[in-house]
């Protein structure tokens, strides 16, 4: 598996998740888990540019594909975005809802024409309870125009 | 936000400044509790009692055992022994830490549907988790007393303490309400809510001969290093908390819970570093949540609009092993100069998890009621909701006539109606339409005490001008080290870059808990205390040399800034300072004692000392689907002055959010026949989502509280308090129809 640009090679059970997989066999800790189900977006990371939720992964799906984490993306205009907004409190979502915008914005047609409807639309998968959607949904706009 | 106050360009205290833990969090830098490494680390995993009472006859563990990779399991026949949790004093409040009385593992006891019978030790996560589920135990079941509205006919008056009243009577509101001209009289319930931060509970948990090191999201540093003492019989100085990022708190991280000592435990039976982190559905299962409950509100008016009666009762629930009633009937209290006043609160035990503390325990709820009684009284006097707020605005306390500290609720009304285009509001119900939409407008006023508590702060100045700001805070999302550096840069009158906040230990000078909305006042009251310490020893240092351009100058007369003291043109630096004096550094400490406890107290007594606000909702209901949409939000606060405009803003905006998830999707399902937790995950408990969120405009009053250190007042409460009314109102207004259940889901609509 390719991991932000690194080659790594894993042996691990077939039942073990691409998140596991990646905060507990090689450290890669920045992709949280969060509910271990989906219904969160903690864990969302790249797959070949596309976003996924790294805890429904499993990681042996993975082998042939390059996976890139909060960890991988640094630096990323929404990062700075996100921290002049103010787009998260506790931190725990944040590598995820950067992670998630920017699939997101590879996914959109027109990133820019995005709407805040839209943004939030697409970005509802990415919980955050300390409630930082607002400046969450300003980083993105900012970064999208 | 904006604020009516601009400041000084030079001070730092005021600004938007940048979360110094920004790029640390935008990174994935930030290390959690569960993301820290020991080369031997063991993962834990808990076995949960399927049953709501009764005793465990028979723990199957051979199955479990089999699985390689499986070191231990831990269980009420072989777990080595664990003090019991220490009985509840005032006088000693750490005393409050254990989130239950159970004394885990160390009895076949089952008390709850969800309590950890048994403790799986495995050389991986993915072992652990399987071999827990192999556990099999066998039990005695007991008759259980679950369900909250069965029980709730038998509620016992709840007693009131020192640090919460629940009971107040002015003149006879029974006589007042059955003469008044306009009255309305409603039943509330309010579903029980988990807190759900985003980061599931966790614990690292290393050994090393007596001493102890725990990696753990805490609200408490203190209680938790106190409480983790008396359980396994260890000094409080061989304890070692490290909590530098708390995933998420909202009051849930505030206690002592299952899975921190069994983490501790199992690291003792095995000697072996271990982690537990709890899967989702194992916060909901011991991790306690808010109570649900129901209330009373009755109001009597005249014609006017002037309260003659105020009737506020309650029922809510605690866990027979455990749990913090809640003070529902708080606001009642505070906000409306009613001659008559009934309020009551009673409490039903539960074979639940015990409650717990979740943002605004008690007043997120009892402002529901209160607000949307007050909302249907203007509705029967036909009269505006603000106005008849504005008509029973009290001078002094309602209920024992003390003096308010500071309070701007008619300010708040008055910008807000302004901010919001009040005046639009078409007051007949279902008049405003938006296409096929409903519109409706709501207000309600938010209201949250404002306490603080005794915490140690140690502030060394090194030579190099640089600034070590030393005190353990919890930093849940607010800010923590930024608001404290940017108080002391301002204090000191050095560039916010020299200072550098230490918080992240128990080993550092213990601030105050993250709860109750207190920790940044009483960390900012040492602090600034600490920093005005420092500039006397740096001036003292500075009178002894002739040269100096200080000599002879007193502190007051003196100007902290440029890194120095000045005095006009004349004056130096602290680094000039330090070295003509030889010294590397000088250092002033605050230490809390109990004689802050008396004081605060004794403060409590003379002042009533609050946050307050007014919310001002915006609703888009559906005629055919009653989907309810909250499309503009307005929350104007007075919050003492603001720190940090940024971090400020998002605190209410979260409070408001959670107040919103409280109002239309909210609710911890319990089964009331088997006591067990239907919806114990995050696809289940309804969070508000990006989608439920439109902006969220937040104003600030930004007025000193004269009583506060820096005029400051807590915010991580207030902001939510109000928010369930001010949506049941809009509701209200939109469809005609009073919701009085909580959450205000389509059902109930239609």
């Amino acid at each position: 598996m390719r991991v932000n640009g690194t080659d790594e090679k894993l042996d691990v059970e077939p039942w073990v998740s691409l998140l596991d997989a990646l905060r507990e066999r090689l450290g890669v800790t920045g992709p949280k888990k969060g509910c271990d189900q989906g219904a969160c977006g903690a864990c969302t990371v790249l797959a070949d540019g596309v976003r996924i939720n790294a805890c429904l992964a499993l990681a042996v799906q993975y082998a042939d594909k390059e996976i890139t984490t909060i960890e991988g993306v640094t630096p990323h205009p929404l990062q700075e975005a996100f921290v002049r907004h103010d787009g998260f409190q506790c931190g725990y979502c944040t590598s995820g809802q950067i992670c998630s915008a920017i699939g997101m914005l590879n996914e959109a047609e027109d990133p820019a024409a995005l709407t805040d409807a839209e943004i939030r639309e697409r970005m509802s998968g990415n919980l955050c309870r300390c409630g930082a959607y607002n400046g969450i949904v300003e980083a993105i706009k900012e970064v999208a125009r | 936000m904006t604020t009516t106050d601009i400041r000084a360009p030079e001070k730092y205290v005021g600004r938007p400044v940048d979360r110094l833990d920004g790029p640390a969090k935008t990174t994935g830098e930030a290390r959690y509790a569960a993301e820290h490494h020991y080369p031997d680390l063991a993962y834990a995993a808990l076995v949960h009692a399927t049953i709501a009472r009764g005793r465990i006859t028979a723990m199957d563990t051979a199955a479990a055992r089999a699985v390689p990779g499986v070191i231990e399991i831990l269980t009420h026949e072989n777990a080595p022994a664990m003090k019991p949790a220490p009985k509840v004093s005032l006088l000693d409040i750490s005393t409050m830490a254990s989130g239950t009385s159970v004394n885990y593992l160390a009895t076949d006891e089952v008390h709850w549907n969800g309590q950890p019978v048994a403790v799986v030790v495995a050389e991986t996560s993915e072992v652990a988790r399987h071999a827990a589920a192999l556990v099999r135990p066998a039990y005695q079941e007991l008759p259980a007393v679950v369900d909250f509205a069965a029980e709730e006919p038998n509620a016992a008056p709840q007693k009131s303490s020192m640090l919460a009243e629940t009971s107040a009577d002015k003149g006879d509101a029974h006589a007042a309400l059955a003469t008044a001209q306009a009255s309305v009289d409603l039943r509330f319930t309010t579903p029980p809510h988990n807190h759900n931060a985003l980061e599931p509970h966790a614990t690292i948990a290393v050994w090393d001969g007596d001493r102890l090191t725990v990696h753990e999201g805490t609200q408490n540093f203190g209680w938790l290093r106190k409480h983790l003492a008396k359980r396994f019989g260890v000094p409080e100085r061989n304890i070692r908390v490290v909590s530098p990022f708390v995933g998420g708190g909202f009051g849930g991280k505030g206690m002592v819970w299952a899975g921190t000592l069994l983490a501790v435990l199992a690291a003792r039976a095995t000697g072996r570093p271990v982690r537990l982190a709890l899967t989702r559905a194992g916060v909901n299962h011991t991790v306690g949540g808010r109570t649900a409950s129901t209330q009373r509100v009755a109001l009597g008016a005249d014609a006017d609009g002037r309260l003659t009666a105020l009737i506020h009762t309650s029922v809510s629930r605690t866990g027979r092993i455990g749990g913090t009633p809640e003070q529902i009937t708080s606001a009642s209290r505070h906000l409306y100069a009613a001659p008559n006043i009934h309020l009551r609160q009673h409490l039903v035990q539960l074979d639940l998890l015990a409650n717990t503390s979740m943002r605004a325990p008690g007043e997120s709820i009892g402002t529901f009621a209160l607000e949307s009684a007050m909302d249907e009284l203007a509705w029967e006097l036909g009269m505006d909701p603000i106005e008849l707020r504005m008509r029973n605005e009290p001078e002094r306390n309602p209920v024992d006539g003390k003096r308010f500290a500071r309070r701007l609720l008619r300010e708040a009304y008055a910008v807000g109606a302004e901010r919001f285009g009040w005046r639009e509001r078409d007051p007949r119900p279902g008049a405003m339409r938006d296409g096929r939409w409903l519109v409706g407008m709501g207000v309600a006023s938010a209201y949250h005490p404002s306490w603080k508590l005794p915490a140690s702060v140690t502030v060394r100045l090194s030579a190099d001008g640089g600034v070590e700001v030393r005190c353990a805070m919890h930093e849940i999302g607010v800010g923590a080290a930024t608001v404290q550096a940017q108080i002391a840069a301002d204090e000191l009158g050095v560039p916010l870059e020299a200072v550098r906040v230490r918080y992240d230990d128990s080993d550092l000078p213990l601030g105050a808990m993250a709860g109750g909305s207190m920790q940044t006042a009483s960390v900012a009251e040492s602090l600034l205390a600490a920093c005005r310490k420092l500039k006397q020893s740096a001036l003292a240092l500075a009178r002894r040399a002739a040269d100096s351009p200080l000599r002879g100058r007193r502190l007051d007369e003196l100007e902290a800034r440029d890194g120095g003291l000045h005095h006009g043109a004349s004056g130096e630096t602290y680094a000039e300072i330090l070295a003509r004096a030889g010294r590397d550094h000088l250092e002033a400490a605050i230490k809390s004692g109990a004689l802050g406890m008396v004081g605060m107290l004794r403060e409590r007594r003379r002042w009533v000392k609050a946050a307050c606000g007014a919310q001002f909702c915006e609703v888009r209901v559906d005629p055919d689907t009653g989907e309810v949409r909250v499309s503009r939000w307005l929350g104007v606060f007075d919050v003492g002055r603001v720190i940090n405009v940024k971090t400020t803003a998002s605190q209410l905006r979260g409070g408001i959010v959670m107040g919103i998830g409280l109002a239309l999707t909210e609710e911890t399902q319990v089964d009331p026949r088997t006591g067990r937790i239907m919806n114990a995950g995050l696809a289940e408990y309804h969070v508000p989502v990006h989608a439920d969120i439109p902006h969220i405009d937040v104003h600030c009053l930004d007025e000193p509280d004269p009583t506060m250190p820096l005029g400051l007042v807590g915010v991580g409460e207030v902001s939510i308090t109000g928010v369930g009314a001010a949506v049941a109102n809009a509701v209200r207004h939109a469809t005609g129809k009073r919701i009085v259940d909580l959450p205000i889901t389509i059902d109930k609509l239609l």
